[in-house]
C-alpha cells in the first residue's frame, strides 16, 4: 500500500492509501463529529455532520466516505462548518421529540453530547412535534420513534453484522421510519434473533432495553410503609 | 439482419404508403381526451366512404400542440384539425370528398410550429410508434448500422465529444466525456441505463419521446453501449407512464425479433439487450445513484459520489446513465455527423432542447427549439403569451431544482450557462409560465412542499431542513413571520444547498432563492413587525 | 453602585428550577448583597415592575396567562434568560403538542374527567383559570430571549456560573458539561 501525504487543519500527516478522511483524522487526534458513522459497518454519509472542506473542491465532502488523496488539503472545523453542524443538530432536535429530561439515554446520548459540544443552547427552529409511536411489543427491547434520527446504524448492524435483516427503513422524507420485517410489530418479527446489536448501536434513546425507561420505573412503595411502621409503631421487623 | 434487410423493410414500408395519410395523435395527452375513439371512428368513416385504398389512418405520437387536442392532420390538405371529437370524425373524412367541416383548423404557419426545429421530435407525430417498420422507413437503425460497421468504439466516443451534446436530464454534463469515462474504465461487465424517471411537475418531454418514438431511444442506447463496451441496458421508467412502458415493451420486442437488439447485432460481435425497470414513482429515483439502487432492487436512496457511476455503478460495475432525450439525440448525430449537430445552437450548448410548455400560457404543449432561442420567443411568439390578456410575470424552468426567471429577463437565450447565471437551470425541460396573478411566495411554497414530499429521508439537511423551510414559507404566507424568520429561511437555504447528500436536497432551495432574488418585495410585504423583540436603548417597548 | 434588579418567574413548569435556585445555598447570601429580587414566586409582589435588569424564566408557555406576563416581562426587562429545559425547549409540558390540534380538550378531559376521583368536571372560570394555548412553546418562540440556561433542572452550580457571569458584567456563556439538556 502506498502512503499518501495530506494536510488536515494545517498539520501535515501521512496515511495509507484507501483510508478515509475520518479514519486518518481520528488517527491523528483530530476529532470530526459523526452520528451515522459506526466503527465496523459501512458508511452511508447521511448525517452530514462530518462534512469537511477540501481545497479545490467546491462541494463539502463527508469525511466518512471520502478517501484520502495525495496533496489533499482539508479543513475540518472552519467557522462555516461549525455553523452548518450546529444547524444540523438543531434540525434534528426540532424534527422529532427529543426530551432529554425523560429519556433513557440522558447523559449518555451521542446527539445530546454533540449538541452541547457544539454550543447548541437552544433550538431556533419551531419544533415539529410529529406523532410517532413507541413499539414495546418485543420481549426484551423497545423502540421509541420519537427519538430516532434515522442514522440507520441499527439497519446496518442488523444486516451486516448479525445478518438477520430484521430492521429496515420504510417511507420517505419526514415519514421515513425504521421498521421490522414487513412493517410489523417488533415482537412479531420472525427474523429478529434478539441479539440486541441494534440497541447497542443506537446513538440516542430510540432503541432501548426494556425496563430502563422513565415510564417503566418501578416505585417500591412497600419501603415507605416499612419506614412509617418503624417510626410510628416501632416495628422494625416485617 | 444486414444492411440490405434494413433497406428491404424501408422500401416495403414506403411502397405500402397510401396516397393520403390522416394522422391521429395517440400520445397520452390526446388519448386522455378520447383520441383513441377518434381514430377508430376515422377508420370506420374511411371504410364506409370506401376510401381505404387511398387513405391511411395512422396513429402517431405527440403532435405537440397539446392544449388543442385531440389533434388530427390530413397531409393532402396540409391541414391540422383541433379538438376533434369521435362524433365529428365522419365529417372530417367527408372533406376528402369535398365536404365542409366546422372543425377548428390549426395553423401550421403559427410560430408555435414554425419556430420549432425537430431533431429529437422529428418522428413524433409523423410515424406510428408501435411499428418498427415505420421507424426503419425514416432511416431508423441506420446510425447503429453505420457505427457498428464503420467505427471503432473509440471513434464513436470521439464523434460524441465533437458533437458537443450535453446531458438533457438537467445538469448538462458533456455526454462525450461521460461516455469516454465509462469506456476507459476496465471491467468485464458494464451497463447502460436510460433515465426515464421524469418527475418534475409540469414536465412531459421524456414521456412524449417514449410514446412517440421509442426506437430512437433504443437505437441511441445501443450506440452508447457499443461505445462504452456494455452488453446490457436498462430503461428506468416510472409506473405513472403506462403508455410509454407499453410502447417501449413493444419496441424492444420488435427490435429483438429483427435482431436489432440481442446477440450479434448486424452480424457484428456486438451484443446488447435492454430490459425495462419500472419505478414506483419516487422523484428521488431520478437521481442516478438512487436510480441504480432501485434497479438493483434496493430502497431508492442516493449515496455519496464519488465513486461516480462511470467508475462504480450498477452492482459495482461501470455504468453509463443518460436521459431519454440525450439518447434520442444520438442516432441523428451519427446519421448526419457531429459537425452538423455542433452547428446548431450556441457556442457552449449545442443542438436543440425539448420543452414542455405549461402554465398560464395560450399554447401549451411540446416544443423543440435550437439552443439559444430566447425565452421571449418561446413564451410570447410560440406560446402566444398569457391568456385573458394578462402579463407574463415569470417563467419557471428546471422544476423543483430550478428557478423563476422574471419577465425583465425574458430576452435571455435558453442555454445551460445563461439560465445558470439567473439562478435557474435548464433542467429536463419543464417550462411553467406564470402570469401577474401568481404570488411568487406561493410558487416557492409549492416547490418546497414538493421537495418535502419527495425527500427520501436519508440525509438530515434535506429531510429536516426542507420541512423547516416549508414551515417558514407557510409562516410568511400566513402573515405570522418577522424579518427574523426570513433571515432564518435564507440561512437554511444556504445550509441545505451546501450540505445535502444529493441533487434533490442541494437544489431544493433554488425556487425559494430565485424568487427571493427577483421578487423579494413580495416576501417582505408579508412580514410582520417584531413585536416582542429585544429591549433596545433602555426603552421599554409599548405593549400591544 | 445600584444593585442589579433581578426577577424570576414561574410559567408552565414544575418549580424544579426554582428549587435548584434555592439550592445555591450560601451563594444566595452573597447574591442577596448584589441583587435586588424585585419579582419572584418567593417574593410577595403582585405586579411585574418596570426597569428590571435580568429575569430568569422557568417553564414553557402553556396558557394565556403565561403569554400575557411574558409580553409584559419582555417590555420591562433588559435581559431575559430561559431558565431550565421547559423554558428552553418546551420539554415535558410541550409533549401534549404531539396530540395535535384539539389536544387541549383531550388532555383536560383526561385529567379532570376520566381520571378524576371526585367531582369530574373541566374547570372553567374566565378571568380566573387561564385558558390553555393550543400549542405549548418554548419561551423564545413567544418573545426574544437573550440567554439560555438549559437543564432539567439546571444544577445550582450551573445557575451560579451564569449568575456570576451576569454580575461580573460579562456576556453569559455556558460551555461543555454546563450546557446540557435533561
Amino acid at each position: 500500500m502506498a502512503a499518501k501525504t495530506l494536510t488536515i487543519d494545517g498539520t501535515q500527516v501521512s496515511a495509507e492509501e484507501g483510508a478515509t478522511v475520518l479514519q486518518v483524522a481520528r488517527d491523528h487526534g483530530i476529532e470530526i463529529p459523526t452520528l451515522c458513522h459506526l466503527e465496523g459497518v459501512y458508511d452511508v454519509g447521511a448525517c452530514r455532520l462530518c462534512l469537511v472542506e477540501v481545497a479545490g473542491i467546491a462541494k463539502l465532502l463527508p469525511a466518512c466516505t471520502t478517501k484520502i488523496s495525495e496533496g489533499m488539503e482539508l479543513k475540518t472545523n472552519s467557522e462555516r462548518l461549525q455553523k452548518y453542524r450546529r444547524m444540523t443538530l438543531e434540525l434534528l432536535f426540532a424534527e422529532r421529540s427529543h426530551v432529554c429530561a425523560v429519556c433513557v439515554s440522558n447523559g449518555h446520548c451521542e446527539l445530546q453530547t454533540l449538541a452541547y459540544s457544539h454550543g447548541m443552547e437552544h433550538v431556533r427552529y419551531d419544533y415539529c412535534f410529529p406523532k410517532w409511536k413507541v413499539d414495546v411489543t418485543h420481549r426484551l427491547f423497545g423502540m421509541d420513534h420519537n427519538r430516532c434520527i434515522l442514522c440507520a446504524r441499527c439497519v446496518r448492524v442488523c444486516w451486516h453484522i448479525e445478518g438477520a435483516g430484521t430492521k429496515n427503513v420504510s417511507g420517505r422524507g419526514a415519514s421515513a421510519n425504521i421498521i421490522n420485517d414487513l412493517n410489523q410489530p417488533w415482537g412479531q418479527s420472525d427474523s429478529c434473533t434478539e441479539c440486541g446489536k441494534c440497541v447497542m448501536s443506537c446513538p440516542t434513546g430510540a432503541l432501548f432495553h426494556k425496563g430502563s425507561t422513565v415510564a417503566e420505573m418501578v416505585h417500591d412503595r412497600d419501603k415507605l410503609e416499612f419506614i412509617v411502621n418503624a417510626r410510628e409503631k416501632k416495628q422494625w421487623i416485617v | 439482419m444486414v444492411n440490405e434487410d434494413l433497406n428491404v423493410i424501408a422500401e416495403k414500408e414506403q411502397a405500402a404508403r397510401k396516397k393520403i395519410v390522416i394522422r391521429c395523435c395517440m400520445a397520452a395527452g390526446c388519448m386522455s381526451s378520447k383520441s383513441e375513439a377518434v381514430k377508430k371512428n376515422l377508420e370506420q368513416a374511411v371504410n364506409e366512404a370506401e376510401l381505404s385504398d387511398g387513405v391511411e389512418v395512422r396513429g402517431v405520437g405527440c403532435m405537440k400542440l397539446c392544449c388543442e387536442g385531440p389533434l388530427v392532420s390530413v397531409d393532402s390538405q396540409n391541414a391540422l384539425y383541433e379538438k376533434v371529437t369521435p362524433e365529428n370524425a365522419l365529417e372530417l373524412v367527408q372533406t376528402l370528398k369535398g365536404g365542409n367541416t366546422g372543425i377548428k383548423r390549426g395553423d401550421w404557419n403559427h410560430p408555435f410550429f414554425k419556430k420549432q426545429m425537430s431533431i429529437v421530435l422529428a418522428n413524433s407525430g409523423e410515424i406510428d410508434p408501435e411499428r418498427i417498420e415505420a421507424y426503419i422507413a425514416v432511416e431508423g437503425y441506420q446510425a447503429l448500422l453505420t457505427v457498428l460497421r464503420e467505427m471503432t468504439p473509440k471513434q464513436v466516443v470521439e464523434e460524441m465529444v465533437k458533437s458537443g451534446l450535453r446531458g438533457r436530464g438537467g445538469a448538462g454534463f458533456p455526454t462525450g466525456i461521460k461516455w469516454g469515462t465509462v469506456a476507459k474504465t476496465e471491467s468485464a461487465q458494464k451497463y447502460v441505463i436510460c433515465n426515464a424517471d421524469e418527475g418534475d411537475p409540469g414536465a412531459f418531454m421524456d414521456r412524449s419521446v417514449l410514446e412517440s418514438d421509442p426506437h430512437s431511444v433504443l437505437e441511441g442506447m445501443a450506440i452508447a453501449a457499443y461505445a462504452v463496451g456494455a452488453n446490457q441496458g436498462f430503461i428506468y421508467v416510472r409506473a405513472e407512464y403506462p403508455l410509454a412502458i407499453k410502447r417501449l415493451q413493444t419496441a424492444i420486442k420488435q427490435a429483438k425479433q429483427l435482431g436489432l437488439l440481442g446477440s450479434s447485432i448486424f452480424e457484428s460481435p456486438f451484443n446488447f439487450n435492454i430490459d425495462i425497470r419500472i419505478g414506483a414513482g419516487a422523484f428521488v429515483c431520478g437521481e442516478e445513484t438512487a436510480l441504480m439502487a432501485s434497479v438493483e432492487g434496493k430502497r431508492g436512496t442516493p449515496r455519496p459520489r464519488p465513486p461516480f457511476p462511470a467508475e462504480s455503478g450498477l452492482w459495482g460495475c461501470p455504468t453509463l446513465i443518460n436521459n431519454v432525450e440525450t439518447f434520442a439525440n444520438v442516432p441523428p448525430i451519427y446519421r448526419k455527423g457531429a459537425e452538423w449537430f455542433a452547428s446548431i445552437g450556441t457556442e457552449k450548448s449545442k443542438g436543440t432542447k425539448v420543452f414542455a410548455l405549461a402554465g398560464k400560457i395560450n399554447n401549451t404543449g411540446l416544443i423543440e427549439v435550437p439552443m439559444g432561442t430566447t425565452l421571449r420567443q418561446i413564451v410570447e411568439e410560440m406560446g402566444g403569451g398569457a391568456p385573458d390578456g394578462r402579463e407574463i410575470k415569470a417563467v419557471q424552468t428546471g422544476g423543483p431544482s430550478g428557478g423563476c426567471i422574471p419577465a425583465q429577463h425574458l430576452d435571455t437565450p435558453v442555454d445551460y450557462d445563461s439560465l445558470m447565471k439567473l439562478g435557474s437551470i435548464m433542467g429536463s425541460g419543464g417550462m411553467i409560465v406564470m402570469d401577474d396573478s401568481t404570488r411568487m411566495v406561493d410558487v416557492a411554497r409549492y416547490f418546497m412542499e414538493f421537495c418535502v414530499d419527495e425527500s427520501c429521508g436519508k440525509c438530515v439537511p434535506c429531510r429536516a431542513g426542507t420541512q423547516q423551510m416549508l414551515h417558514l414559507l407557510e409562516k410568511i404566507l400566513n402573515r405570522k413571520a418577522t424579518g427574523h424568520d426570513l433571515a432564518k429561511l435564507e440561512e437554511l437555504c444556504d445550509m441545505v444547498r451546501h450540505t445535502s447528500l444529493c441533487g434533490l436536497g442541494q437544489t431544493a432551495p433554488n425556487p425559494t432563492l430565485s424568487t427571493l432574488r427577483f421578487f423579494r418585495k413580495e416576501y417582505e410585504e408579508l412580514l410582520q413587525p417584531e413585536e416582542f423583540g429585544r429591549y433596545e436603548n433602555g426603552e421599554a417597548r409599548a405593549l400591544k | 453602585m445600584d444593585r442589579l434588579k433581578v426577577a424570576t418567574v414561574w410559567l408552565g413548569g414544575c418549580a424544579g428550577c426554582h428549587m435548584s435556585f434555592l439550592d445555591l445555598d450560601e451563594f444566595l447570601i452573597e447574591l442577596a448583597g448584589k441583587i435586588e429580587l424585585v419579582y419572584s414566586p418567593v417574593v410577595d409582589v403582585k405586579e411585574y415592575p418596570e426597569n428590571v435588569d435580568v429575569c430568569l424564566i422557568e417553564g414553557a408557555v402553556c396558557n394565556e396567562d403565561n403569554l400575557e406576563i411574558l409580553h409584559k416581562i419582555r417590555a420591562r426587562t433588559k435581559v431575559l434568560v430561559s431558565f431550565g429545559d421547559c423554558a428552553v425547549t418546551g420539554n415535558v409540558p410541550a409533549l401534549r403538542n404531539k396530540l395535535g390540534l384539539h389536544n387541549v380538550e383531550n388532555i383536560l378531559q383526561r385529567a379532570y374527567v376520566e381520571n378524576a376521583q371526585n367531582n369530574p368536571a373541566i374547570p372553567k372560570a374566565d378571568g380566573i383559570v387561564p385558558r390553555l394555548l393550543e400549542r405549548v412553546t418554548p419561551v423564545h418562540e413567544a418573545v426574544s430571549v437573550e440567554y439560555f440556561l438549559p437543564g432539567c433542572p439546571p444544577p445550582a452550580d450551573r445557575i451560579k456560573a451564569l449568575m456570576t457571569q451576569v454580575l461580573g458584567g460579562k456576556e453569559p456563556k455556558l460551555e461543555g458539561a454546563n450546557l446540557k439538556f435533561g
